[in-house]
């Protein structure tokens, strides 16, 4: 029986997100207090400890990032949240800044004070106007009550880029460029910013931090699967009965988030699959629902958790038109920098769409393999090694849909 | 306001760029050339940058377009749930094809990619307020409040 857990939207639907008072009843920003008499590599040590991996798609352990910037000598160094949240499927981030504004900011300043950083941005999607306001009115409130200290934050906006939330594209917009990623290294957290140390980090990753501080690193390793810990803000999507968000230990199992949580399918139909991680994720087949949602043991199914989108589709879906749609979203949004992504990209719509209205031969799903597996080994940046990880993992699970609209 | 004044307000650093072009767009709708041009000298970067900048982000356009610009989301969870229909009722209400604006100059009609709305698809956004559950039956509502 899968039980919801909720440490990033602890406070969601419990305070009202204009007041500071709210945030303040609930023990808000006493973790960044905490914080404040710590020793900051001892801090940065309980964080490693928690084994917190980013909650934006790549996983990567967060104490292990702040450490490198901390080694960093530097006049300037800058805490950005990453708020793009750009990935198909995914609203948790605008969940969690609009029900609980303030546990980002006690996050992004508690991050801060950790690598040694007294600037922090807020970089959030330009869809979700009304949250600028809504976060800046929190981070006036905060300095009002002086929580701050010498810590500014500010929101910036983007304008419509999938990319924009690849960490060094962002870094680029957020100077006032295109959003083309940066080749690396040098990673962020040696140079980023201005050419400064930063950190980034997803708003779910930041708003666990205060949690992680209050209550320890032991308690936050011991929940759910011990090698991603921690919960997981899953937003569903498609047809699914219970549309709706759900954070869940790590430990759950797919089929338990898509037939208890989500209550199944929608209508009387029977279960398809489910792409979990945004469009970029791979779709799977009912034989693998058994995965728990944890990075590593999705890796191990040639899947991914990612941001946590789950799209669930019934036995009636076409699943190469849903793969033509996808390929015209990676054509659309690649940024053009690199070869294998720019050609790539629109090769690959190209055969799709070419099978998806029945004139593709067997050949041309040779070619579609081929051509993935370029893109995936040689793109710079993760937009386009994922892009096709949805194509090759229907050509795989699902072949037979290709075969059947193959040209004789 | 005029474009002139606009980038005053955010003259102080290149960051602002983006936040700057929104601005002006909320006034004329598109990035004028000019206001281009004068965004490029106004943070000190090259004409062709500026031009790189408006033409790199989705929702910035360097061609002149109708006022209220409706935006309907193709990517996946919104395409399977009946996007396509949205879309083919918006065109018929408004005499246009997608890419483009009503004589009047009153709309503007464009795809966007998921705007993270997807409990309550299809989604469409006009001048970037969410519209949920859109139905070919809801549009013409929906397109009376610009009316
Ligand atoms: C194409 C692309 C899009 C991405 N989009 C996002 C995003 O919308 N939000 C996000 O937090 N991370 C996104 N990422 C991951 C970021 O590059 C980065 O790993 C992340 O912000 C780090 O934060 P975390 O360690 O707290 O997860 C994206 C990566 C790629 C390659
Ligand atoms: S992989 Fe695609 S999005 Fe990434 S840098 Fe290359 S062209 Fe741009
Ligand atoms: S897929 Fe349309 S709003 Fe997310």
């Amino acid at each position: 029986m899968a039980v919801e857990m909720r440490i990033a939207l602890r406070n969601y639907g419990k305070v009202d997100p204009n007041k500071i008072e709210d945030y303040l009843s609930r023990g808000g920003y006493e973790a960044l207090k905490k914080a404040l008499t710590m020793d900051r590599a001892e801090l940065i040590d309980q964080v490693k400890k928690s084994k917190l991996k980013g909650r934006g798609g790549a996983s990567f352990n967060c104490g292990q990032k702040w450490s490198f910037a901390y080694n960093v000598d530097a006049d300037q160094k800058y805490v950005i949240c990453n708020a793009d949240e750009g990935e198909p499927g995914t609203y948790k981030d605008r969940l969690i800044m609009e029900g609980d504004p303030h546990t980002l900011i006690e996050g992004m300043a508690i991050a801060a004070y950790a690598v040694g950083a007294t600037e922090g941005i807020v970089y959030l999607r330009g869809e979700y106007p009304e949250l600028v306001e809504l976060l800046r009115q929190a981070v006036a409130q905060a300095e009002a009550k002086e929580l701050l200290g010498n810590f500014k934050l500010s929101v910036h906006i983007g304008a419509g880029a999938y990319v924009c939330g690849e960490e060094t594209a962002l870094i680029e917009s957020l100077e006032g460029q295109r959003g083309e990623p940066r080749f690396k290294p040098p990673y962020p957290p040696v140079s980023g910013l201005w050419g400064k140390p930063t950190i980034v980090n997803n708003v779910e990753t930041l708003a666990v931090i205060p949690e992680i501080i209050l209550k320890g690193a032991d308690w936050f390793s011991s929940i759910g699967d011990p090698e991603f810990p921690g919960t997981k803000v899953l937003t569903l999507s498609g047809d699914v009965k219970n549309r709706t968000f759900f954070e869940v230990p790590t430990d759950v199992t797919l089929r338990d988030v898509v037939f208890e949580l989500g209550g199944g399918i929608r209508s009387d139909k029977k279960f398809k699959a489910v792409q979990v991680g945004g469009t970029s994720g791979a779709f799977i087949p009912e034989s693998q629902l058994d995965t728990t949602i944890g990075h590593t043991k999705m890796a191990l199914i040639g899947a991914t958790l990612g941001s946590g989108a789950v799209f669930v589709l019934d036995d009636s879906r076409d699943l190469v038109d849903i793969n033509f749609q996808i390929t015209k979203f990676f054509e659309h949004e690649s940024c053009g920098k690199c070869t294998p992504c720019r050609e790539g990209t629109m090769r690959m719509r190209e055969l799709v769409e070419k099978v998806n209205c029945g004139q593709g031969k067997a050949a041309d799903l040779d070619l579609i393999t081929k051509l993935a597996r370029v893109m995936s080994t040689a793109s710079l940046c993760g937009l386009g090694q994922t892009a096709t990880a949805p194509v090759t993992s229907t050509l795989k699970h699902f072949s037979t849909e290709y075969a059947a609209k193959l040209k004789e | 306001m005029g474009y002139k004044e606009i980038l005053q307000n955010y003259a102080d650093s290149p960051s602002n760029l983006l936040e700057a072009f929104h601005a002006i767009q909320d006034e004329y709708s598109y990035l004028p050339e000019e206001a281009i041009i004068a965004a490029a000298d106004c943070f000190g970067v090259p004409a062709a940058e500026a031009f790189g900048v408006a033409t790199f982000y989705s929702m910035f356009s360097i061609r002149k377009r109708g006022k209220n610009v409706i935006r309907i989301c193709e990517s996946a969870p919104c395409h399977i749930d009946g996007a396509a229909d949205v879309v083919a009722a918006l065109e018929k209400e408004l005499g246009i094809k997608m890419g483009e604006s009503t004589p009047d100059g009153n709309f503007a009609l464009e795809f966007a990619q998921c705007v993270g709305q997807c409990q309550a698809t299809p989604v469409l956004t006009i001048n970037r307020k969410p519209y949920l559950n859109v139905t070919p039956a809801s549009v013409p509502t929906i397109l009376a409040e610009y009316r």
